[in-house]
């Protein structure tokens, strides 16, 4: 007994040995660089990390930047939009393709294949296609409606829209593909039952099996919103945030901030706002989560 | 069954337009890629090539200038691959023992370290950047492909092991203890019981974090090596340089060659490729 004790406890030693690395990943790299980058937004830092401490002064300068609050209003609207298209889209994917009797996975295929791109590749692509000397407004004019206009992509007032639209074309299959596996896993017997009662199927759907998906909502939410507040490449491939900084987000005002402003102590006050906003983000998820587990 | 048949017709209908939706992007790139400078600036979007050439994809592979190199793509896809393999390996085989150690030989602190890295994932890497770039820069790596190896396998860690631990979670303990009975100790155990039973979850690890690599934009682009940087960068720096005329289709086939390797993974490993995005996005 005493000898198999033993080796127990050698082989506990032995499994925190191999945990060292996810020890140094979990306080290094991601709560000792959180801490820091923290500190620095309260510090004099410029072009270089300087540990003066100057209290909340770069938030102050944060916030009185209207190129900040475009950049963070523009993250609400991308994300509304963003969110509202993969989740329709990607719903109503689900339940065409569950509805669908053959050819099903050559469909999933072709919504879901986007997934596997970058979104620098996404960016670019749409880069081509909204492209107004090139892409839709061209090949509409070529078509005979030469006073078509479509140049959302260099407008300040439409170009945030045309990176919804790319990101939505990247997105959706991933939403699609949870409800596709929510709907199925859903009792099968529904369907007997609702035959029997002659009740449409689109009823059964919106009425019965999608209400049971509250959890599979949710998850798609939290994925896509955490997306939104990272969101970056496809915003530098697709419009650079530009015209001027009219499409401009705030991952990609902080990555200017550090890196070509030399104004490291407020961009990484600009990184700390989109964690604290992600945070509210989570926090009705985590409330959500505890009250249904205790019920 | 007539009405089937109108509705049967609807479905596919409604399926086929969000198709064209889907796939207009990736044909009207290949089309673009396939022809002369001359046409693809007379020719609408949509056209086929009247005279096929596949001269943009040699001069995108090989002469293409990003900025003052004129090497095209080559060299960045090469480095890619470079930085892609070691830290793929290193961060899977970390995950699974780091997930064969959480899951099998549970304690608190274990189960707190998970939440802890758990939690990270989700944090934008804005977060990380300036930190990283003074650690770098502390161990003489900054700017270099050695970094970003680096890089990539710390922040791949908590993936895979995420990954390696819900698929461990699932194993029977009765396994284990009949395997420590028979004297088997902790390493003895992972190389003859858990690790011949991971191949598909290892796939799936392997799948996720390579696409995640490959396809990263933001580390390339702070910590890129000069003349070597990843390939997404590469391809937008491409893209985005403004020396001279623009080749659009010189261009555009330096975007889908840079797109290829992860298109061709998904379409070849469906079934893993989904597994690991959905299971990737539920638990984590």
């Amino acid at each position: 007994m005493r000898i198999a004790g033993k080796r127990i406890s050698a082989n506990r030693a032995k499994s925190w040995l191999v945990l060292i690395p996810a020890v140094v990943v979990a306080f290094y790299f991601i709560w000792g660089f959180a801490a820091y980058t923290a500190y620095l937004s309260v510090s004099k830092s410029t072009f270089l990390p300087n540990h003066e401490f100057i209290g909340a002064s770069n938030y102050r300068e944060l916030f009185d930047d209207a190129r900040w609050w475009v950049a963070y209003s523009n993250m609400f609207i991308f994300g509304g939009l963003y969110l509202a298209g993969c989740i329709a889209l990607g719903v109503s994917l689900a339940i065409l393709l569950d509805r669908l009797t053959r050819n099903e996975s050559l469909f999933r295929t072709i919504y879901l294949y986007p997934m596997s791109l970058s979104l620098v590749v996404t960016g670019l692509a749409w880069q081509w296609i909204l492209n107004p000397t090139i892409g839709i407004q061209k090949l509409v004019r070529g078509a005979g409606f030469e006073d078509f206009k479509f140049n959302w992509v260099v407008s300040p007032d439409h170009a945030i829209y045309t990176i919804a639209f790319a990101a939505i074309w990247h997105g959706t299959g991933l939403i699609m593909i949870l409800f596709l596996a929510g709907i199925k896993s859903t009792d099968p017997e529904i369907w007997k039952a609702t035959r029997i009662d002659r009740i449409p199927p689109w009823r059964v759907y919106f009425s019965i099996i999608l209400p049971q998906l509250r959890a599979t909502l949710l998850t798609a939410v939290m994925l896509l919103g955490f997306q939104v507040v990272r969101s970056f490449d496809v915003v530098v491939a697709l419009t650079d945030g530009g015209p001027g900084y009219a499409s401009d987000v705030p991952a990609r005002y902080v990555f200017e901030y550090y890196f070509q402003r030399g104004r490291i102590g407020q961009g990484a006050a600009g990184a700390v706002v989109m964690v604290a906003t992600m945070i509210a983000i989570v926090l009705p998820y985590l409330y959500f989560e505890i009250r249904r587990k205790e019920a | 069954m007539k009405r089937r048949g109108i509705k049967g017709a609807l479905l596919y209908a409604s399926l086929f337009a969000c198709a064209v939706y889907f796939l207009a992007p990736l044909y009207v790139m290949v089309v673009a890629s396939f022809k002369t400078l001359a046409e693809v600036r007379d020719s609408s979007i949509i056209s086929l090539p009247t005279v096929w050439t596949i001269e943009p994809w040699i001069k995108a592979w090989s002469t293409a200038c990003s900025g003052l190199e004129c090497n095209g793509i080559r060299p960045y896809f090469i480095a890619t691959f470079e930085i892609a393999v070691p830290a793929v390996a290193l961060a899977v085989l970390l995950g699974a023992l780091n997930g064969y150690a959480m899951a099998k030989w549970r304690s608190r602190a274990a189960d707190l370290i998970f939440a802890l890295i758990l939690i990270g994932s989700f944090v934008p890497l804005q977060l990380y950047l300036i930190p990283l770039a003074v650690t770098l820069r502390e161990l003489g790596i900054y700017g270099t492909s050695f970094g970003l190896v680096l890089i990539h396998t710390a922040y791949g860690i908590p993936l895979t092991t995420m990954l390696f631990r819900n698929f461990y979670v699932s194993l029977p303990d009765e396994l284990m203890r009949a395997a420590i009975m028979d004297g088997a100790g902790f390493f003895k155990i992972f190389r003859s019981i858990v690790l011949p039973m991971s191949g598909s979850i290892a796939i799936v690890a392997v799948i996720l974090v390579f696409s995640g690599i490959y396809n990263d934009f933001l580390f390339a682009l702070t910590f890129g090596e000069t003349g070597k940087r990843p390939i997404m960068a590469a391809v937008q720096n491409l893209v985005a340089s403004s020396y001279g005329i623009k080749e659009h289709n010189v261009n555009i086939a330096a975007v889908m060659i840079s797109a290829l390797p992860t298109l061709l993974l998904f379409l070849a490993t469906g079934k893993f490729f989904v597994r690991g995005l959905t299971q990737g996005a539920i638990k984590g």
